[in-house]
């Protein structure tokens, strides 16, 4: 049988493997860590009522980092009232100067972007490259954007005068931890809202050094305060009765106990949930960009993105090719310590995700696709999962229906644009979605039909603070970003 | 209705409710009796199940795909069409509803009221676009766009006052920007609905763009809330429906928009782009900008 033009191409390439190792690259900047770390309410740092705190720790290394206080619902109640006293002044202010404080914040978070950066990784796994390059000057971003906004808020609804809602109350996860603080943060302070948020409790650290920007930069006690703690304390936050608002992002299944759990009340919310997207390579597409959009897909953060692009469908005709090139791809990714430079894959955010990324990969075997983990040597502490592909993936496999929230492709194939629709559709999510064609109109075909709040073509997982951000169905309501997720944070009048 | 005072027995019309486009009594064969204002026996009002509703649902999704791909010029003038038909009938509408309490005054301003709102979303149908979604401006190689998109069938539940404005109001909304619906009229005055629907089978409107059910509200607000196929509703409701349905809501993150209860159903603040903006969804698309 005659080999591939692929099968040849990779045996002429030069592939190392472990023959010279790297030399370590550690990125050696002070995250400027506190052995311990109060809620911040009311402008100042406070002891939990409930004199408890727990320890978080660097997935990178299972060591302990600092060690964090857990709110009770007294402490959630106090950070309520401390917003709500904030409340008056701070929306009676002059748009201009509201916007001022938010510009001081992005610029400080820019003085100190490395120290931000390196806190992450240690707290959260993440790959430095992508800590310092991505989550921290995106940050900025979206303080300095929304910052514009908030003297111009007579343009956001046409015809119609907008106010603050409140005290707004956010739970935000642990995969973007500064950026997700930032996507809430900023919209709604431009909006003149005050707000309690609760970081995840894996990944506290960086919104409580925040809170020391927020304290340089003068903003007023109270307008902005953080309680940490787990699910618990969460639910307090979310069902408090002085919050004239909710944002969430997490899982669906926590979204949709929220949503429950606000039933009775007439409460304002905005969910960002769940995803299973499906990225679509059509054969006209330029592959060698394609896939190294399916790897920043799919790999990105490893794959702790909740509109990674987690289903690749690929085009029967150049199915082959582009699985054989995605092999020899990710062999070259580098697994290990987050604080490397070089490194691609970082850790696991915790030891539970580890263990939900094991249980459904190993469903995905036991279903009968067939995995492939390229070689490499994963790090003896710390949580570790080394990129994976399942080829022969029907649509009803588990690690085709269910977000895994880890470095897992399930790869399918079509052979026609409809039937790419369909699949792609075949969900009950619609957060994102990726298009890889040469073809203009085949993108806007395809962008038409897909049932997704995001779709990018010839790229995936790009963000920008102009750009609108949420989801369809299940992967939830409200925008992020932009004209359109600011509005999310007024009361219409 | 009473035949004392007539020289002959008139003939009474059978209400039947409108669902896929055609004239259907309920599955059930279930109705209730519905009096006027007076207290006579005025008909037999079909008594709409759960499977009705479900029956509705599946003509409002096999109409989506269709509606929602019409122009919105297209759009426009089919509720322009639907104004006309009202306007024409006005006189007959404006009797139902004194019949079964209104003031004539009240009435007769609620009928204009009705056609004025249509008039008013078909002029929406092909304007919201501009004003909801956007351009950019990411800071990268990008034509980045956002765009609204219909949400799919919507359940729509009316308020008992004004029946008809009201039931008119919260569906014009709603399929001016493509969405279908499957609205459940007032349980206590629900034959202004009856009539609203042969006037909906005789504007241009596709069969399965709105279909009407009438019957108990607490036999079909809990189906509502659950069903999956049902993205969004748009309800007057009371607080305990309101709880139904946003807890039935949470296992599909069902989109749930209440009118409010001090809602001036007669006044121009009931209508604008706000309901529009509740029942599209928001799509951001990165398209690539050639080098």
């Amino acid at each position: 049988m005659p080999k591939s033009k692929d099968t040849r191409e990779a045996r002429g390439r030069l592939i190392f493997g472990n023959l010279w190792e790297f030399d370590p690259a550690p990125e050696t900047a002070d995250p400027k860590l506190k052995p311990r770390y109060d809620l911040f309410i009311g402008g100042k740092f406070v002891r939990p009522k409930t004199e408890k705190y727990f320890d978080s720790i660097n997935p990178g290394n299972e060591r302990k980092l600092s060690e964090i206080a857990l709110a009770g619902p007294a402490d959630v109640d106090a950070a309520y009232r401390a917003a709500s006293a904030a409340f008056k002044g701070w929306s009676a202010l002059p748009g201009g100067e509201r916007g001022k404080y938010l510009f001081r914040i992005a610029r400080l978070l820019q003085d100190r972007a490395r120290e931000f950066a390196v806190a992450e990784t240690m707290d959260g796994g993440k790959p430095i490259k992508e800590s310092r390059d991505f989550d921290v000057p995106m940050a900025a971003a979206h303080f300095f954007y929304h910052a514009g906004w908030a003297d111009k808020l007579e343009y956001v609804a046409p015809g119609r005068t907008v106010k603050p809602l409140g005290v707004v109350g956010q739970v935000i996860p642990w995969n973007f931890p500064l950026l997700m603080l930032a996507w809430k943060l900023a919209p709604a302070l431009a909006m003149g809202n005050c707000l309690v948020l609760k970081p995840a409790e894996t990944t506290s650290i960086t919104a409580l050094k925040l809170a020391e920007i927020l304290q340089d930069a003068g903003l007023p006690d109270g307008v902005v305060n953080f309680v940490t703690g787990a699910g618990e304390t969460g639910a307090a936050v979310m069902g408090h009765p002085a919050a004239a608002k909710v944002a969430f992002t997490g899982s669906t299944e926590v979204g949709k106990a929220i949503m429950r759990q606000l039933a009775g009340t007439d409460r304002k919310m905005t969910m960002e949930l769940g995803g299973k997207a499906a990225n679509i390579v059509f054969d006209d597409a330029p592959i060698d960009q394609a896939v190294e959009g399916i790897v920043n897909g799919i790999f990105f953060n490893q794959g702790h993105v909740c509109c990674a692009g987690s289903r690749l469908l690929v085009q029967e005709s150049v199915a082959e090719r582009i699985v054989s090139k995605l092999k020899t791809r990710i062999r070259m990714l580098r697994v290990g310590d987050p604080l490397d430079k070089n490194t691609d894959l970082g850790a696991i955010n915790s030891k539970a995700q580890l263990n939900t990324i094991k249980r459904l990969v190993a469903s995905g075997v036991r279903e009968g696709a067939t995995m492939y983990q390229p070689p490499c040597v994963l790090p003896q502490r710390g949580f570790y999962f080394p990129p994976t592909l399942f080829t022969n993936v029907t649509q009803s496999h588990k690690v085709a229906r269910e977000e895994i929230f880890g470095p897992v492709l399930s790869i399918l194939t079509f052979r026609t644009v409809d039937e790419a629709i369909e699949k792609a559709n075949n969900t009950p999510y619609g957060l994102s979605a990726g298009v890889w064609t040469d073809k203009g109109s085949r993108i806007l075909r395809m962008s038409t039909e897909l049932k997704a709040g995001v779709v990018w073509a010839n790229t995936f997982n790009r963000f920008d603070p102009s750009s609108p951000f949420g989801g369809y169905k299940e992967s939830g309501f409200g925008r992020e970003g932009g004209r359109q997720g600011l509005l999310d944070y007024a009361s219409i009048q | 209705m009473s035949a004392k005072t007539m020289s002959r027995l008139s003939i009474t019309k059978t209400p039947k409710v409108y669902i896929g486009g055609a004239f259907v009594r309920s599955e059930s064969a279930r109705t209730y009796k519905v009096s006027d204002a007076g207290g006579a026996f005025f008909a037999n009002m079909p008594q709409c199940t759960r499977k009705d509703l479900r029956n509705a649902v599946e003509a409002a999704a096999k109409a989506g795909p269709g509606w929602a791909k019409r122009t919105p010029y297209n759009r426009a003038q089919i509720l322009y069409r639907l104004a006309e038909m009202i306007e024409a009938r006005s006189a007959e509408l404006v009797a139902s509803l004194v019949q079964f309490g209104a003031r004539q005054a009240d009435a007769s301003k609620g009928m204009t009221v009705c056609v004025d709102r249509l008039i008013h979303y078909a002029g929406w149908a092909d304007k919201y676009e501009q004003l909801i979604g956007s351009v950019n401006p990411v800071a990268s190689a990008h034509f980045n766009f956002t765009v609204t998109e219909p949400m799919g069938v919507v359940g729509v539940i009316a308020p008992d006052t004004p029946p008809l404005l009201g039931l008119i109001s919260m569906i014009a909304p709603v399929i001016a920007c493509g969405n279908t619906v499957v609205a459940l009229a007032s349980e206590k005055v629900p034959y202004p609905a009856i009539l609203l629907g042969e006037m909906l089978a005789t504007s241009d409107l596709p069969g399965g763009v709105v279909n009407l059910l009438t019957g108990f509200r607490k036999e079909l607000i809990p189906t509502f809330a659950t069903h999956a196929h049902i993205r969004a509703v748009y309800a007057a409701a009371g607080d305990e429906d309101r709880r139904t349905l946003r807890l039935g809501a949470a296992s599909s993150v069902k989109r749930v928009r209440f009118a409010a209860a001090d809602t001036r159903w007669f006044d121009d603040s009931a209508q604008g782009l706000g309901v529009i903006r509740d029942f599209v969804e928001l799509k951001t698309t990165w398209h690539p900008i050639g080098s």
